[in-house]
């Protein structure tokens, strides 16, 4: 009888949160939801759904998992080191503030400007692949790779890292230098300490880190649109060319199927997260 | 045996601080150089490398009488929509943390759900709550702060997470509470301070998001920033880069500025944390 | 006796008839009823509100006009919205979603039409228009007469407003020769990674006339964009064929050197790239114009309707001109001797009979493009 008041108390701390969250949130997801059932005419119907196994649709699925996999993985990878590198600095010092605002900025940074800023760099007219071909050395011999999905996962790090850095140092924050000393003091070296003290503690926020970098690279449109701006190959390309296109090849009822279908995606990922938590704190116990 | 490890020590140091300068020249050329393009291509007079300079399209963006209005607006929605992510997540994941741990789940894929769905698509969910809200309570620009909390969510609950993750919720609070300390004592002088880390990145990660976006924002008919950035831009090609380098200098500058400001208050909240509780018991903590 | 009580009748008959036209013009002559804000809405032309100086009065009360996808490098809009505002300093202008697409701007009015911020009037691209009726309110503007039959829907739902032809814009200092005389040119090895759309024809207008153009040159019809797309494919596999966005960076930084786009918006890059070039194939002339419309539930309808009668004013359609876009009423201003001679000889040379897509041939392009572009540039 207490316990089920307690329980009852302990569910009003998270009353403002769902209720924002209801409101602003699953109401819009909602309304995309129905949207899916919708056909041009405006009456109940599933033929969105069969639109999601065109064949454009299908290679598009394949093309952003691939790429958010890669991106998220190697950002992840990529982002712990220097986020790492950023946490065994001065923690009050001007240049860990400098590196973490500017982790900020770049986080955010993306679309037109950021494909621009890369073609102006590597891209067939920018300074470092003319420097190179001036020395023998032609990027583009086999391709246009920067105009591929290749190329959009290198751009695509250029917001990962920062992301990684932004929401895992924090994690990196709370390794407390006893654990090292205790570490060495029971006579382990680097790679015990990580393998059995701070690996374990900072795989659940690795983890955690890295399925939010699957999402952000997942649902990203503007720079892909940037970069490959023919044939959609990316699904929030795919999205936006239903909702957009103005030849006559307008389709709200499929964008808002393959948005449906986006977040069953990010489920089956979210499943797997879960799953992998659970696993891999049994297997480092 | 002093000796030895104090030689191990040296010699891990100097691995340690090896790793960080090639860490940091790494990402500094990697993230730094396609910034470094766009601002030589901002400041051509001609179309080549070898043309002279000229500060003309950066002047260009000073002449733009509808920016400033538009950088009032999306600072005035960065403040809003922080203080209102703080305020609704840092309490309930301390809360859920403690009460309702079987919850947490389902918090953590709420907080993941708006970076599932693409912004062109989940403004489709928007538009009828915000024509009922334009009709029927405000027009404002800064009611676009309900919308950016919700976009906010995925990187400022993954940061914070990660925060509250390194420290031992548990335990603080019920020292904390064993000591007669409200629960708004104990949010605000033990949880916060311990996590100032967290959640100054989550305030960076939230400012800088709702300074870069522009597709909520621009099909809901609101000029930001961002959307008046695309206008200036449209004039001509160079002060499209100018404008968007001028915006991430802009956002760079006011993070650090933040970082500096949000890093003050922790250490003073400690030695208060620390003075209260050793009053409260009358003894030294 | 007789005389006097017919005059007497005339008299009182003529005294009526004064009484009765005074009675029957009185509410015509306060100007405050002639164009109010439902006479605006539902006002056919500037006369059914009262005259053009009832319309004036009503827009300035009116203060703001909404305008939307107007970036001020197309077609010369820059200008034309300082025009505007120069000419009636009390309507302020906010111009929305610079980049949007002729879908995004129906969107907008059906999503949010009846908010303040709603659209009051739309350019939009024929088949947009074509599918959208329903959301236009009908106005005939003071120059109706001039725009030919073809070019407008009777009752004033829509009528076109300026056009150009489909090019091939490049910088001549980039291409190998320094001209393109031909689309066959753009097979060479020098035009590797070169030469881009604007945008995605199975998405963009401007897009999928360009691959309707070099469909025609290769030999199409078009009833038939195959070719087109045939081409592109080889495009692609030469390598010359790029799917990069082509923006006016891209152009001055020399990544796009060639794109195919509006001739109009084609020579706006000659102000960044002093060498760039509009090269209209001879044997594929491609037109294509866009059309005004007035949103039915434009938040402010009398200013809409005095923007398009500024649009389709002699000032108007000049600005189109000098923004190299042919304004619909460019044979009318030439015959009346009002049209901007110096601009309308800078405008890129065509020689030869245009094309135009019609709405049935445009929709079997889509179709045809929605299943093998994709494919095509892969």
């Amino acid at each position: 009888m207490l316990g089920g008041r307690r329980l009852r108390l302990d569910w009003v701390g998270t009353v403002p949160f769902l209720a924002y969250v209801g409101v602003f949130l699953f109401v819009p997801t909602v309304i995309i939801a129905v949207g899916a059932f919708l056909d041009d005419g405006g009456s109940f119907s599933l033929s969105n759904f069969a639109g999601l196994f065109q064949s454009d649709v299908v290679t598009a699925t394949v093309n952003t998992v691939l790429l958010s996999a890669v991106t998220a993985v190697i950002g992840a990878v990529l982002g712990a080191l220097l986020a790492y590198a950023i946490a065994t600095g001065n923690p009050d010092g001007v240049f860990r503030r400098a590196v973490v605002s500017a982790s900020g900025v770049l986080a955010q940074f993306g679309g037109v400007t950021l494909a621009f800023a890369f073609i102006a760099t590597i891209g067939p007219a920018g300074f470092v692949y003319l420097f190179a071909q001036q020395h023998g050395l032609d990027f583009y011999a086999n391709g246009y790779w920067i105009y591929d999905l290749r190329g959009l996962a290198l751009v695509y790090l250029y917001f990962q890292i920062p992301l990684m850095v932004l929401v895992f140092l924090p994690a990196l924050d709370g390794i407390k230098p006893q654990w090292r000393e205790a570490a060495e003091s029971l006579g382990g070296r680097t790679w015990h300490y990580w393998r059995y003290v701070a690996g374990p503690l900072l795989l659940p926020s690795f983890l955690g880190a890295t399925l939010l970098l699957f999402a952000n690279s997942f649902s990203a449109y503007a720079t892909a649109n940037a970069l490959i701006n023919q044939g959609n190959p990316v699904l929030a390309q795919q999205i936006s060319g239903f909702i957009s296109s103005e030849v006559g090849l307008h389709k709200p009822g499929l964008a808002n199927a393959i948005a449906l279908e986006m977040i069953a995606i990010v489920v089956v990922a979210t499943v797997l997260y879960s799953l992998l938590q659970r696993r891999s704190s049994r297997w480092l116990q | 045996m002093a000796a030895v490890s104090g030689g191990f020590q040296r010699a891990r140091r100097r691995k340690l601080q090896a790793f960080r300068a090639v860490v940091f020249i790494l990402a500094g050329l990697f993230f730094l150089v396609p910034i470094l393009a766009m601002l030589e291509f901002s400041t051509r007079a001609g179309n080549t490398f070898t043309s002279p300079r000229t500060g003309q399209f950066w002047r260009q963006i000073f002449d733009y009488p509808d920016l400033v209005a538009a950088i009032t607006a999306s600072l005035e929605l960065a403040a809003i929509t922080s203080a209102v992510m703080l305020v609704l997540l840092v309490p309930t994941m301390v809360w859920v943390r403690l009460r309702l741990p079987g919850l947490s789940r389902i918090v953590e894929f709420i907080c993941l759900l708006p970076l599932t769905i693409p912004a062109i698509v989940l403004v489709v969910g928007f538009f009828p709550m915000y024509l009922w809200m334009g009709n029927n309570f405000s027009d404002n620009i800064l009611t676009l702060a309900f919308a950016y909390v919700i976009l906010v969510l995925p990187y400022c609950y993954r940061a914070i997470d990660a925060g509250l993750g390194a420290i031992d919720v548990k335990t603080l609070t019920e020292a904390a509470r064993s000591l007669g300390a409200s629960w708004f004592t104990v949010m605000w002088r033990v949880i916060v301070p311990n996590v100032s880390a967290a959640i100054l990145n989550a305030t960076l990660l939230s400012v800088a998001l709702v300074l870069g976006e522009y597709t909520i924002a621009n099909n809901l008919l609101y000029n930001n920033l961002q959307v008046e950035i695309a206008m200036l831009g449209r004039a001509n090609a160079g002060v499209s880069i100018a404008v968007a380098v001028a915006s991430l200098l802009f956002a760079f500058l006011l993070l650090v500025g933040l970082a500096f400001v949000g890093r003050k208050r922790p250490r003073q909240q400690e030695v208060l944390v620390k003075t209260y509780a050793r009053d409260l018991a009358g003894k030294t903590v | 006796m007789k005389l006097g009580s017919l005059s007497r009748r005339l008299g009182v008959a003529v005294v009526a008839f004064v009484l009765l036209a005074a009675c029957g013009s009185a509410p015509s002559g306060n100007s405050s009823s002639a164009c109010s804000e439902s006479t605006a809405k539902t006002a056919t032309s500037a006369s059914a509100c009262g005259g053009m100086s009832a319309l004036v009065a009503a827009a300035n009360a009116e203060g703001k006009l909404n305008v939307i996808a107007l970036p001020p490098d197309w077609a010369n809009y820059g200008a034309i919205i300082s025009g505007f505002q120069a000419k009636y300093p009390s309507i302020k202008i906010t111009s929305d979603n610079p980049n949007g697409s002729s879908q995004d701007e129906v969107d907008a009015v059906t999503h949010l039409g009846t908010s303040s911020r709603a659209p009051d009037v739309l350019d939009i691209g024929m088949a947009v228009a074509l599918a959208n009726t329903s959301l236009f309110a009908p106005y005939k503007v003071a120059t109706w007469g001039d725009i030919l039959d073809s070019q407008k829907e009777p009752t004033g739902l829509w009528f076109q407003d300026y056009g150009g032809f489909m090019s091939i814009g490049y910088d001549s200092s980039k291409v190998p020769g320094g001209t393109i005389s031909s689309v066959d040119d753009l097979m060479g090895s020098g035009f590797k990674g070169k030469v881009a759309l604007n945008g995605d024809p199975t998405k963009a207008n401007a897009a999928l006339n360009g691959v309707m153009m070099i469909n025609l040159a290769k030999g199409g019809s078009l009833d038939d964009i195959s070719k087109g797309v045939d081409f592109f494919h080889q495009l692609r596999q030469a390598k010359n064929f790029v799917p990069i966005q082509a923006t006016t960076a891209t152009v001055k930084n020399g990544t796009t050197p060639v794109v195919l786009d509006w001739d109009y918006l084609s020579a706006a890059h000659g102000k960044d790239v002093s060498t760039w070039k509009v090269f209209v194939p001879s044997n594929a002339i491609l037109g294509g114009y866009y059309a005004q419309a007035v949103s039915k539930t434009a938040p402010h309808p009398a200013a809409a309707r005095l923007w398009e009668e500024y649009l389709y004013s002699d000032e108007g359609q000049n600005l189109w001109l000098k923004g190299l876009a042919r304004p619909v009423r460019q044979a009318a201003m030439q015959q009346s001797g009002k049209i901007d001679a110096a601009a309308a000889a800078a405008l890129p040379p065509v020689n030869g009979t245009p094309v135009f897509l019609s709405a049935d041939q445009a929709t079997a392009a889509k179709t045809y493009l929605s299943t093998h572009w994709a494919a095509a540039i892969a």
